[in-house]
């Protein structure tokens, strides 16, 4: 059977009249399964944690801004080496893949995002960025897991964690799949496997996980033909989570992990430490776009890190841990569109703490624009279950 | 079958949860007196160091600038040679190479049959790591190798625990060669000492200071950061404060944090660097490389102010009086009490242990050896339930154990399977080391990641006797009906040993 996709433009239109008509008055909830059952059952959603705080001010230079050279010194990305945006914003000139996007509309970026709470530390910036609470400790599970619970009553929702453990985002008590690369194909072992899942009965974790795993495991095998996918080719495993999206009946919303972000001492500009990593994201963009296929034109990815870093260079090449970064959107789904958020300038009189760029947006306030606008979440789940006490963080509009 | 006695359970609790699984007669001996069989093992020289001769970090250190200055020169004429459109990355101080990841470069479309000069100077390149890696591989072997055969396994558990509270790790390519040293020289030989002597020797060990960026911080007002522009890094400061010692709920401010860097100024290592031969301490010559070095010219002058306390600026003292009253805190004793009960016994622990474990801390001004008695002896630390879920490493250790096996090719008995399972030997991805939640080695890839393992494993090690009495041997009085059914019914030894070793109960302790 063949379905023709529906272009990206022409189903959200009427979503969003029909949200914003309906955001005031309560009737979201009535509308909400109506449309759920139709477009946004295609919809996927990408999330790329990038652990170790991202230098935004890397990512994205601001070109216009007349501090920042000064401040960056050796690291800068100056204007001519940048892949320009617009007349304030460049892209960092590993992101090729990235810019190509940009230039079709299916790229934006948020250059002062941050999390809820000001927090320096990496583990705890990571746990709020990624349970979704207004604060430290307040929630214990993952807003993405959250968002599967409240989705389930309209549809059952899948998604599925990339890398051999499960990021907090998407722990709790929906049940999620999984998949890395590696690992040795041990054989027939169906006597074993049905031995374990008696023995796995009553057992809270590990008859659920199993079952899971290997129903994935036998997927990836199928997708890809049998051939083993190199841990460390980046491209080739989120090539293979795009495949897992655009399969029928595949999960709707799939997580990525990618580290060394870390950068205190040599960070590079150019080329160098970041760069390398920016070339390893740039590289995972493009593999899920390939694995995505026709899919990409229903999917929205979203590029997060715990924090930025410090808005001058420290003395060893490199910079400490600061406040806001750039949040990266990506994906046929995306309203094409200039910056997302305002900028707060380099002014060291505007930089928070005297050190950091200040943030402009709420982190979740993207998150939660593309739950409801693109996934069609219930906005009451939203503001209750998903994201508790972020009324001070209105979704934004038109980023879908 | 009857109900186990009490020391039946004690002591499979024991070589489980306090161990890392029985050798095969190991449980006999333990079952005699489990507490005092776990309390001969606390040894004030501290824990065992791993077979073999290896290096130190001075030795591999040496090694790792030859093979960087030879990558350095090799990539200098691979970019003379490649098309001119294609920019050479200048190296950083730290270095792109890493000794653990193979080139990560793409090859440049071969045109001619047979190796270009292009291809030929990457795989010369590639060749001047190996060593590297293979020293990286050597250290994974080796402490695996004492893991999977000491009879002592609670020391070496006691270890591990440090090790991964003090993580350094090979994700960065300028502290990979040191990981092994690291835990050789700075963690095994305190681990039943005072806590501030371990601090101490972390702190300030070659490879902590390469790894979280300690070797160049410099003073802005100091004689080196007048002449250079060069200043503070505050990786380390930040990372004791909030991973070793007192913990991010502690209330410390970025202002401690700064002031703790600005005191641990000074506190570098020997690196002759590129072009520059020691301007500053000419007499530290090629003999320092690798050593640990304080260098008083790049200290921070003044007193300093770290959580309310005044330190007077002693130059090298300052730092170690901080560290100091960090580990006498009452923060810390909090901190490391709640991590050791985390890790041994719950992943939510009683609160009456870690209060038990934080007063035997404190009275006992951080001696370790105090600490594991109390932990042996709390009564917490032995209730019958499980809840504990093996990480990769313990798991696959404890299944060379009972196979009464030994590891012996690093990369395909180790750093694959346990890349694959999600925690790649001595390379934790953050400076937080690896969870201790079970959570974040359950999901379902990584369940059948061990499957496929066991079978593999099992295939070749599965032991010679009756499947039940390995059964036994492993688990004793833990061991449940439906698994002992389970391994009876087998048709083959192998098919017997994976069940045991993916059993809901070999998979915890």
């Amino acid at each position: 059977m063949i379905h023709p996709i529906p272009s990206s433009d022409a189903l959200p239109l009427s979503r969003r009249g029909l949200l914003s008509l309906s955001a005031g008055f309560g009737l979201t909830y009535f509308a909400a399964p109506a449309l759920a059952a139709t477009a946004a059952a295609k919809r996927k959603l990408a999330v790329i944690i990038c652990r170790g705080a991202m230098d935004g001010l890397s990512v994205s230079p601001p070109l216009s801004d007349s501090n920042y050279l000064a401040l960056r010194g050796p690291i800068a990305i100056r204007p001519e080496q940048a892949l320009r945006l617009d007349a304030d914003f460049g892209l960092h000139p590993k992101l090729v893949g990235l810019y190509a996007l940009a230039q079709a509309g299916q790229a934006r970026i948020a250059p002062a995002v941050a999390i809820p709470q000001r927090i320096r530390s990496h583990f705890e910036a990571q746990d709020l960025l990624e349970s979704g609470g207004e604060q430290l400790y307040g929630v214990t599970t993952g807003w993405l897991n959250r968002t599967l619970v409240a989705m389930t009553p309209d549809r059952r929702v899948r998604a599925i964690s990339i890398g051999a453990q499960e990021p907090l985002v998407l722990r709790g008590p929906a049940a999620v799949d999984s998949w890395s690369p590696g690992g040795r194909d041990a054989g027939d072992l169906s006597r074993v496997k049905a031995t374990l899942a008696d023995l796995y009965q009553s057992d809270p974790v590990l008859g659920a996980a199993l079952a899971s795993g290997l129903a994935t495991e036998a997927q990836a095998h199928a997708m890809t033909q049998g051939q083993p996918v190199q841990a460390r080719d980046e491209r080739g495993f989120a090539t293979t989570a795009g495949k897992f999206l655009s399969e029928a009946n595949g999960p709707s919303i799939a997580v990525l992990s990618l580290d060394g972000f870390d950068t205190h001492a040599g960070q590079g500009a150019v080329n160098g430490q970041l760069a390398t990593r920016l070339t390893a994201l740039d590289n995972v963009i493009a593999g899920l776009r390939q694995g995505l296929g026709s899919s990409w034109s229903q999917t929205v990815v979203i590029v997060a890190t715990e924090f930025g870093r410090t808005a001058q260079v420290n003395g060893t090449g490199g910079t400490d841990h600061g406040t806001a970064s750039t949040l990266i959107l990506a994906g046929g789904a995306l309203k094409p569109g200039g910056i997302v958020g305002d900028w707060p300038t380099l002014q060291s009189a505007r930089l928070f703490e005297h050190r950091d760029l200040a943030p402009t947006l709420d982190i979740r306030q993207v998150f939660k624009a593309v739950l409801a606008d693109h996934l069609g979440v219930d906005r009451r789940a939203l503001e209750t279950t998903i994201f508790p006490d972020s009324a001070s963080a209105p979704p934004i509009a038109s980023l879908v | 079958m009857s109900l186990p006695s009490d020391n039946e359970l004690a002591g499979a609790i024991a070589v489980s949860r306090f161990g890392l699984g029985p050798r095969p007669s190991e449980l006999a001996i333990a079952v005699r007196d489990p507490k005092a069989w776990l309390k001969t093992q606390i040894d004030p020289r501290g824990a065992d160091q791993p077979p073999g001769v290896l290096p130190n970090s001075r030795d591999r250190f040496i090694a790792y600038l030859a093979a960087r200055a030879d990558a350095q020169s090799l990539k200098r004429e691979a970019a003379a040679l490649a098309e001119p459109q294609s920019m050479a990355s200048p190296t950083s101080a730290t270095g792109p190479m890493s000794p653990m990841a193979a080139s990560s470069e793409t090859m440049a479309p071969a045109v001619a049959i047979g190796p270009s000069p292009l291809e030929r100077l990457k795989a010369e390149r590639r060749a001047a790591q190996k060593p590297l890696r293979d020293g990286v591989a050597m250290e994974i072997l080796a402490r695996a190798q004492l893991a999977a055969t000491t009879p002592a396994p609670f020391r070496e558990r006691w270890a591990l625990f440090w090790f991964n509270h003090f993580t350094v790790s090979t994700a960065k390519p300028a502290a990979a060669v040191l990981v092994g040293p690291f835990e050789r020289e700075a963690i095994r030989p305190r681990v039943f000492g005072r806590f501030e002597d371990l601090l101490y020797a972390s702190s300030t060990h070659p490879a902590m200071l390469m790894y979280l960026d300690q070797e160049r911080s410099t003073g802005p007002d100091s004689v080196g950061g007048q002449r250079r522009k060069a200043g503070l890094n505050e990786n380390l400061a930040r990372e004791i404060m909030e991973l070793h010692t007192v913990g991010a709920d502690s209330g410390y401010t970025q202002a401690d944090v700064t002031e703790f860097a600005r005191a641990l100024t000074g506190y570098s290592i020997g690196i002759p660097r590129d072009g520059e031969v020691h301007i500053d301490e000419p007499r530290y010559g090629e003999s320092w490389a690798g050593r640990p070095l304080y260098r008083p010219q790049l200290h921070e002058p003044g007193v300093r102010t770290v959580m309310g306390r005044r330190y007077p600026d002693t130059g090298q003292d300052q730092a170690r009086a901080i560290l100091a009253d960090l580990a006498a805190s009452p923060h810390t004793a909090d901190h490391i009490a709640r991590k050791l009960a985390i890790h041994f016994v719950a992943d939510k622990p009683p609160e009456a242990l870690v209060a038990r474990l934080r007063s035997a801390y404190l009275d006992s001004r951080g001696d370790l050896a105090v600490v594991a008695a109390a932990l042996i002896d709390a009564p917490e630390a032995w209730v019958s339930t499980p809840a504990k879920f093996k990480r990769p490493y313990e798991f696959v250790i404890s299944s060379y154990r009972i196979a009464g096996a030994s590891p012996v090719d690093p990369d395909r008995e180790l750093i694959q399977p346990l890349t694959a399972m999600g925690e790649r030997p001595m390379a934790a991805p953050q400076p937080n080391g690896w969870s201790e939640q079970a959570g974040d080695w359950t999901a379902p890839d990584a369940i059948v990641k061990r499957l496929n393992w066991s079978a593999a494993f099992s295939a070749a090690h599965a032991p010679a006797e009756a499947p039940l009495q390995v059964a036994d041997g492993a688990l004793g009085a833990r061991l449940t009906s439906p698994t002992r059914l389970a391994v009876m019914r087998a048709e083959s030894r192998p098919e017997a040993m994976t069940l045991l070793l993916m059993s809901p109960e070999f998979q915890r302790r």
